[in-house]
C-alpha cells in the first residue's frame, strides 16, 4: 500500500504539468500519426503516473472542488464544451473508448445515437452507479475520492448528447458516496459549474442523485429507468432502447461511472492519447479491482491489455502462497466464467484478451483464489446471489437460477449424480440468452465456467459422497 | 397527456390491434398507410405494416406462436418467453410477442433452436408448478397443459423436487368470485395488466423478487372491480378460478350454447355452459363490436340466480289470500276470464327489463286485439316532440364500438361504469390509449378513468346546448373532430327529463352539424335494461304514471319487477296477472301467476341499447311447468277467443319484421338519422331546468343486485356483502 500511496503522491505532482492550457497535450510524446499505420505495441502496462486519470483513486488528497481543480479538473470544460457535440464524440470515437460497466459498448458509437433530430423531446443522461456487482469496487472510489471527475464528466457527455439533465443513480449502500457525490454537486451549482449557462457555456444542465434501494437488478438499465420512474426495477424488452424511448419515455443514455468520469480528461487530452492504451479496439486506462487471495488487494488504474499476472502481482503483492498457490481467477466480476491457473498465467486483460480465454472483462473486478479455496462453494456462492437478485419477471431467470442454486448446492456436499453435471451445463443453457436481461446470463456463465475447467472436482465429490453415504438419490431418479 | 408508459403506448398502437375496427374510415383520418415490409415466417413471405410484431406476423399466414403472457388486448409483457424463436443473423431467440418485424427478417418458428428454446421455458415453468391437474379446475381448458403437450418435453428430469419439494405459495382471498391457487401461477402478469389497463384498479401487483415473486394484491384485499371475472378467463392455468364453478364441471362435460346476455342493455354475446338441465356457468363469447372479449361480472355470475326463487307452476291466489299452484288450464281460464271481464280501457299491461321482443310483441297484439292500447314500459321516456317515434331518439347511436374512437366523450346523468360496464371498458379504452377526454354532468362517481366533473345540475346540460356555458368542456366540445354524448335513460323519468332530452337533442345536433366526418352520430341514449329498446320498437308507451293513474281493473305484468308497480298504486278491486320467471316484486304482488322462461331457456330476440337485435338460444328447459312467454301469451289468446294469427316462433318473427324489420335484422344495426327532426319537434320542450341530476348505481355494492335474475342469486347477494366488508376494511 506504501508504494501505491508513493506512486499516487509522485502522480498527482507530475500530473501537476499536465494540468496546463488545452495546447500541453502536446506534452504527451505522440505515438503515431494518423497517416501512419500505427506500430503494433508488445508490451502493456504499467501505466506511467502521469497517464493517470484518477489521480486521488485512493483518497489522499483533498475530493472537494477547490482539490479536484488543483488536480487538474474543471479545467477548460467551457472551451471544451464551445467546441461542440460533433468534437466530443469524435474525440470519444477516437479514443476508442468502450463502456466501463461491463459490456464494452463503445462510448462515442453510444453517444452519437442521442443525436438523431430532435422530436421535442427532452434527452437525459443517466449515470449508472449502482455498483453492485460482486467484487467491484471502482465506482464508489470515484465517487468519494474523485466526485467532481463524474460531475465534469455528466457535463461533458451530456453536452455531447444534448441532454437536459444527469441523473446519477446511486447504490443505496453507498451511503458516504452519495453524500460526497452531493456535495460534489452542489459545489459545482455554487461555482456555476453546472446548472443554468454551465461553466458560462451557455448550456444549461443539471445533474440529480437519485439514491437506490439495494437491488443489483437496478444495475441493469433499463431496470434502473424503472426505477428512477418510481416503479419496481424490473428490466424493460428491447426494443425500443433507452436511446429511443428511456427515462419519462424520451431519449436516454445510460452510462457507468467510470465511463463518465474519464470523458472530461479524454477530451482535454485528447482521444489519440486515451487510444495510445492498450491494445487496438481495447484501448484505453482502466480501473482494476483486484480482490481474494491477494497480499494487498487493491483498486488500481492500469493500462488496458496489462497481462493478468503481471497486474496481481504489480500491484496486489502476488496470489498468497506465490503463483503456484493460485487456483483460479475470476477476472471481470461475479458474473463472468472462472479461469484456470495455467489461463491466467498468459491472458492479457482487455475485452477481446478474455473473450478467447471464454471469459469476459466485465467490469474488470478480479477476484482471485488460491488453492484453499472450495470452488464449488463459492460458485453456488455466487448462484445464490444472483438467484436472489433475480427479479422474477421472466421465466427462465426465475425459475432456472433457483434451480441451479439448488443443484449446486447438492454438488457443493456431492449429493449428485454426475449426470447431473450435464443436466446443470443444459440448465444454463437454457437459461443463457432466453431473458430479458443479462441478469440470467451472468448467472448462467459462473456455472458454465465451473463445469469447463472444474469436471474433475465437482464428480470427486460426487465419488466421495458416494463412498461414505451410498448412492445419491439422485443418481436413482435421474 | 401520456396516461400510460409510452413504450406500451407505442406496442398497443401498433396496426394489427386496431385492425379488427379498421374497417371504419372517417372523412379526416384517413393516414397515409405506411410501406409494408416484407418479413419471411418458415420461409413463406408476409407482408405487413411495420410496427407489426413478429407473433402477429405469424399469425397472418397461419403461423400460432405458443405464448403465455402476450394476450392481444393488453399491453406486452413479453416475460414468459415462451414465444421465442429463431430470427436469422439473431444471435439469441427473440420473443416474437415483443419485437417488431423488420425488413427482410427471416424468422423460424420450427427451427431446432426455437423448439429447444421453447422446451426449455416450459421446463423451467413446470419446475414449480404443482402436478394438481387432477383437482384443478382449469383441468381441460390449460394453457400450460396444452402447451406442454404440444412444445413440451417427453421426461423430466426434476430430481431436485425430491430433495427440497417445489414452490408453495399461500392463496390469496380477492374477493368472492374468484378462487386464487397461487402455487399454480406462472407469473404471466395478465392479471395485473388487465386490474389496471381495462377494468382500471390498480390493485394487483407482484411483491418480491426472482422465486419469491407473488402475484397479488399487496395487503389482502378484494377485487373491487365489476369486471373481475375475466382474470379468470385470462388466466392461462388454475391460479385464478371461478369461485361459484369451484369443482362444478369439467369442460368437456357441458354443452356449450351461444346466447346473448339480458342484465344489463348492451347484450354482450355469451356462452352458456349447461350440464343436466343446468346452466353451470357464462362465459363470454368474442364479439368485436360489442364486448370485445370480456363479460361484467353480473353477467358472468349471477346465473345461479336461474335456479333460485323460480315460478315453477302456474299459481292463483285462494279464499286466503295465499298464492297456490294450480294447473296451467286453471291459471289461464283464470286469466282469460279476468281479461275478458274488464272494459278494454281499464286494462294495462307492463312489460319488465328482461322481456324478450316476442313476448313484447304477442302481449301487446293480444291487447290490441282485446281492444285496449295500454301497453307499457316499466322505464319512461318523454313522449313529448318525437317521443320514441324517431328510433334515434333513444338509441346508443355512436355503437359501443365506435366509442373508442371518439375524442371528446360528455356523460350526462349516468354512472357507464355500473350501468353498462364494457361500455364504460370502451371508454376507458378511449381514454388510455388514445387522447378522449371524458366530461360528466351528474354526481361524481368513480368511473375509473379520470373525467372533468361539471356539475350535477341540469342547466349545465341546457348551458352547452344553448353555447351559454363558458366551461372548458364547451370549448372541447366544440373542437372535438368526433365527439360523443351519452344521456342516461334514468333522468328522463323526471318532470324535466323532456327539457333535459331536447335540450342533449340540441347539443348534439349543434356538435354534429360542424363535424366534417358526416358520418359520425353524436347523440346518445343510454338505456337501462335489456327489453326498452325492443319495447319501444315494438310501440310500447315509455313509462306507468299515466296509465296507472287511470286506475285499471286488470294489470298483466310480464317481468315487471322493478317495482314501479305496486299495489298501493293501483285500485283495491284490481286483478294483478304476473307472468315472469322469478318470484320477484312483482309475483308477490300477483293474482295471477304464470311461470315463464328466462334468457337462458327459450330461443327469443333482445334488442341492446344500440338497437342491435340479438338472439338467445336455449340452453336448458325451463324448469317445472315454466313455458316460453309468447307461447303462454298465445295459449291465452286463445282462451280468450283472440287467438294471435302465429303458431310457431318463425311466425312470430314474422310478425316481428312487420313491426319493424331491425328486430329481426340478427346482429346488425340499421344506422339512425332523423336527428334534425327529433330535434325541431322537441325544441319547443326547452323549458328551463333546475334540477339535480342524480344516478342510481353510484358504488359498486349497488351494480350487482338490479333485476330479478341477479336478486335471486346467492353469488351477487355474497359480493354485496363483500364489498360492503371491504369498505369497512383500512386497505
Amino acid at each position: 500500500m506504501a508504494g501505491a500511496l508513493a506512486r499516487v503522491i509522485r502522480g498527482t505532482k507530475t500530473n501537476l504539468g499536465i494540468v496546463g492550457p488545452l495546447a500541453n497535450i502536446n506534452n504527451v510524446p505522440v505515438r503515431f500519426q494518423q497517416t501512419q499505420a500505427p506500430p503494433t505495441k508488445s508490451k502493456y502496462g504499467p501505466l506511467a503516473d502521469q497517464d493517470r486519470i484518477f489521480t486521488n483513486l485512493y483518497g489522499r488528497h483533498d475530493w472537494r472542488l477547490k482539490g479536484a481543480m488543483a488536480r487538474g479538473d474543471w479545467y477548460l470544460t467551457k472551451e471544451i464544451l464551445l467546441k461542440g457535440t460533433d468534437w466530443i464524440v469524435n474525440e470519444m470515437k477516437t479514443s476508442g473508448l468502450r463502456g466501463r460497466g461491463g459490456a464494452g459498448f463503445p462510448t462515442g458509437m453510444k453517444w452519437s445515437f442521442m443525436n438523431k433530430p430532435s422530436d421535442g423531446r427532452p434527452k437525459y443522461l443517466v449515470v449508472n452507479a449502482d455498483e453492485g456487482e460482486p467484487g467491484t469496487c471502482k465506482d464508489r472510489e470515484i465517487m468519494r475520492h474523485d466526485p467532481h471527475k463524474l460531475v465534469e464528466g455528466c457535463l461533458i457527455a451530456g453536452k455531447a448528447m444534448g441532454a437536459q439533465a444527469a441523473y446519477i443513480y446511486i447504490r443505496g449502500e453507498f451511503y458516504n458516496e452519495a453524500s460526497n457525490l452531493q456535495v460534489a454537486i452542489a459545489e459545482a451549482y455554487q461555482a456555476g459549474l453546472i446548472g443554468k449557462n454551465a461553466c458560462g457555456s451557455g448550456y444549461d444542465f443539471d445533474v440529480f442523485v437519485h439514491r437506490g434501494a439495494g437491488a443489483y437488478i437496478c444495475g441493469e438499465e433499463t431496470a434502473l429507468i424503472e426505477s428512477i420512474e418510481g416503479k419496481q426495477g424490473k428490466p424493460r424488452l428491447k426494443p425500443p432502447f433507452p436511446a429511443d424511448v428511456g427515462l419519462f419515455g424520451c431519449p436516454t443514455t445510460v452510462n457507468n461511472v467510470e465511463t463518465i468520469a474519464v470523458a472530461p480528461t479524454i477530451c482535454r487530452r485528447g482521444g489519440k492519447w486515451f487510444a495510445s492504451f492498450g491494445r487496438a479496439r481495447n484501448s484505453g486506462t482502466k480501473l482494476f479491482n483486484i480482490s481474494g487471495h491477494v497480499n494487498t488487494p487493491c483498486t488500481v488504474e492500469e493500462e488496458m491489455s496489462i497481462p493478468l499476472k503481471e497486474l496481481i502481482e504489480r500491484h496486489a503483492g502476488g496470489v498468497c502462497g506465490g503463483w503456484d498457490n493460485l487456483l483460479a481467477i475470476i477476472p471481470g466480476g461475479s458474473s463472468t466464467p472462472l479461469i484456470p491457473k495455467d489461463v491466467c498465467s498468459t491472458v492479457l486483460m482487455d475485452f477481446d484478451g478474455l473473450v478467447a480465454a471464454q471469459t469476459s472483462l466485465g467490469t474488470a473486478a478480479i477476484i482471485v483464489m488460491d488453492k484453499s479455496t472450495d470452488i464449488v462453494k463459492a460458485i453456488a456462492r455466487l448462484i445464490m446471489f444472483y438467484k436472489h437478485e433475480s427479479c422474477g419477471q421472466c421465466t427462465p431467470c426465475r425459475e432456472g437460477v433457483s434451480w441451479m442454486n439448488k443443484i449446486m448446492y447438492r454438488f457443493v456436499e456431492g449429493n449428485a449424480s454426475p449426470k447431473e453435471i450435464d443436466m446443470l451445463w443444459e440448465i444454463s443453457k437454457q437459461i443463457e440468452g432466453h431473458t430479458i436481461c443479462a441478469l440470467g446470463d451472468g448467472a448462467a456463465w459462473p456455472v458454465q465456467g465451473l463445469i469447463r475447467h472444474f469436471r474433475p472436482e465437482l464428480e470427486r465429490r460426487m465419488q466421495v459422497w458416494a463412498c461414505t453415504h451410498g448412492p445419491s438419490m439422485a443418481e436413482k431418479l435421474y | 397527456m401520456l396516461r400510460q408508459p409510452l413504450s406500451r403506448a407505442l406496442a398497443l398502437s401498433s396496426p394489427a390491434r386496431v385492425a379488427p375496427l379498421a374497417a371504419r374510415r372517417y372523412a379526416d383520418a384517413v393516414p397515409a398507410q405506411p410501406e409494408k415490409v416484407e418479413v419471411f415466417i418458415d420461409d413463406q413471405p408476409v407482408h405487413v405494416l411495420p410496427g407489426t410484431t413478429v407473433l402477429q406476423a405469424a399469425a397472418q399466414v397461419g403461423v400460432e406462436i405458443p405464448r403465455f403472457c402476450y394476450h392481444e388486448r393488453l399491453a406486452v409483457a413479453g416475460n414468459c418467453r415462451m414465444c421465442l424463436v429463431e430470427v436469422e443473423k439473431s444471435p439469441k431467440p427473440v420473443a416474437a410477442c415483443a419485437m417488431p418485424v423488420m425488413k427482410g427478417m427471416r424468422v423460424k418458428t420450427n427451427s431446432d433452436l426455437t423448439r429447444k428454446a421453447r422446451e426449455g421455458v416450459m421446463e423451467f415453468l413446470l419446475v414449480n408448478h404443482p402436478l394438481d391437474c387432477p383437482i384443478c379446475d382449469q383441468g381441460g381448458e390449460c394453457d400450460l397443459q396444452d402447451q406442454s403437450m404440444a412444445f413440451g418435453s417427453d421426461r423430466s428430469r426434476f430430481t431436485d423436487i425430491h430433495f427440497s419439494g417445489k414452490r408453495a405459495v399461500e392463496d390469496k382471498d380477492v374477493g368472492p368470485l374468484i378462487k386464487t391457487i397461487m402455487t399454480r401461477c406462472i407469473h404471466c402478469t395478465r392479471c395485473i395488466r388487465f386490474a389496471s389497463e381495462v377494468a382500471g384498479v390498480d390493485d394487483f401487483g407482484t411483491t418480491g423478487r426472482g422465486t419469491e415473486m407473488q402475484v397479488g394484491t399487496y395487503v389482502e384485499k378484494m377485487f373491487l372491480s365489476e369486471l373481475s371475472g375475466n382474470i379468470i378467463d385470462l388466466c392461462p392455468v388454475g391460479a385464478l378460478t371461478s369461485k361459484p364453478y369451484s369443482f362444478a364441471a369439467r369442460p368437456w362435460e357441458t354443452r356449450r350454447i351461444d346466447s346473448v346476455d339480458v342484465l344489463d342493455p348492451l347484450g354482450s354475446n355469451i356462452v352458456v355452459a349447461t350440464r343436466t338441465n343446468e346452466v353451470l356457468r357464462i362465459l363470454p363469447r368474442t364479439n368485436e363490436e360489442i364486448n370485445e372479449e370480456w363479460l361484467s361480472d353480473k353477467s358472468r355470475f349471477a346465473c345461479d340466480g336461474l335456479k333460485r326463487q323460480r315460478l315453477v307452476t302456474p299459481m292463483l291466489k285462494d279464499s286466503r289470500g295465499n298464492l297456490a299452484p294450480v294447473e296451467w288450464e286453471d291459471a289461464v281460464v283464470a286469466a282469460a276470464r279476468a281479461l275478458r271481464d274488464c272494459p278494454p280501457d281499464k286494462l294495462l299491461a307492463v312489460a319488465g327489463g328482461l322481456a324478450d321482443a316476442e313476448a313484447l310483441v304477442a302481449l301487446k297484439d293480444l291487447l290490441n286485439r282485446l281492444g285496449s292500447e295500454h301497453v307499457c314500459t316499466e322505464h319512461y321516456f318523454p313522449t313529448q316532440g318525437a317521443g320514441t317515434d324517431l328510433r334515434s331518439s333513444y338509441l346508443l347511436n355512436t355503437k359501443i364500438a365506435n366509442v373508442e374512437d371518439a375524442d371528446f366523450v360528455l356523460l350526462i346523468g349516468t354512472n357507464t361504469r355500473f350501468e353498462a360496464p364494457l361500455l364504460n371498458a370502451r371508454i376507458r379504452k378511449a381514454f388510455i390509449h388514445k387522447e378522449t377526454d371524458v366530461a360528466l354532468v351528474g354526481p361524481k362517481v368513480d368511473l375509473t378513468y379520470e373525467y372533468t366533473h361539471v356539475g350535477d345540475s341540469a342547466s349545465i346540460v341546457k348551458d352547452f346546448a344553448s353555447g351559454t356555458s363558458s366551461h372548458e368542456v364547451m370549448k372541447r366540445l366544440q373542437q372535438a373532430k368526433r365527439p360523443v354524448v351519452i344521456l342516461g335513460a334514468d333522468q328522463l323519468k323526471s318532470e324535466e327529463g323532456p327539457a333535459l332530452l331536447a335540450y342533449t337533442q340540441e347539443l348534439a345536433h349543434k356538435l354534429q352539424e360542424n363535424l366534417q366526418d358526416k358520418e359520425w352520430k353524436v347523440l346518445n341514449v343510454l338505456q337501462r335494461t335489456a327489453s326498452q329498446v325492443a319495447a319501444l320498437d315494438i310501440g310500447y308507451q315509455p313509462g306507468v304514471g299515466q296509465a296507472l293513474a287511470a286506475g285499471p281493473k286488470v294489470v298483466y305484468l310480464l317481468g315487471a319487477d322493478s317495482g314501479v308497480v305496486t299495489r298501493e298504486s293501483l285500485p283495491e278491486d284490481v286483478t294483478i296477472i304476473y307472468q315472469g320467471h322469478h318470484g320477484d316484486v312483482g309475483a308477490s304482488i300477483a293474482d295471477i301467476v304464470l311461470p315463464g322462461a328466462a334468457y337462458t331457456e327459450k330461443r327469443a330476440t333482445y334488442v341492446n341499447a344500440e338497437g342491435r337485435a340479438q338472439q338467445t338460444l336455449v340452453a336448458v328447459s325451463p324448469p317445472g311447468k315454466a313455458r316460453e312467454d309468447w307461447k303462454i301469451i298465445r295459449a291465452l289468446s286463445e282462451v280468450l277467443g283472440a287467438g294471435l294469427p302465429y303458431d310457431t316462433l318463425d311466425e312470430v318473427r314474422d310478425r316481428l319484421s312487420q313491426v319493424s324489420p331491425a328486430l329481426v335484422a340478427y346482429g346488425d344495426v340499421q344506422p339512425n338519422n332523423y336527428f334534425a327532426q327529433a330535434r325541431a319537434l322537441a325544441q319547443s320542450l326547452q323549458k328551463p331546468v333546475s334540477g339535480k341530476l342524480d344516478v342510481q348505481l353510484k358504488q359498486l355494492e349497488d351494480f350487482f343486485m338490479t333485476d330479478a335474475i341477479s336478486r335471486a342469486s346467492p353469488t351477487m347477494a355474497k359480493c354485496v356483502q363483500a364489498v360492503l366488508k371491504q369498505k369497512n376494511s383500512p386497505y
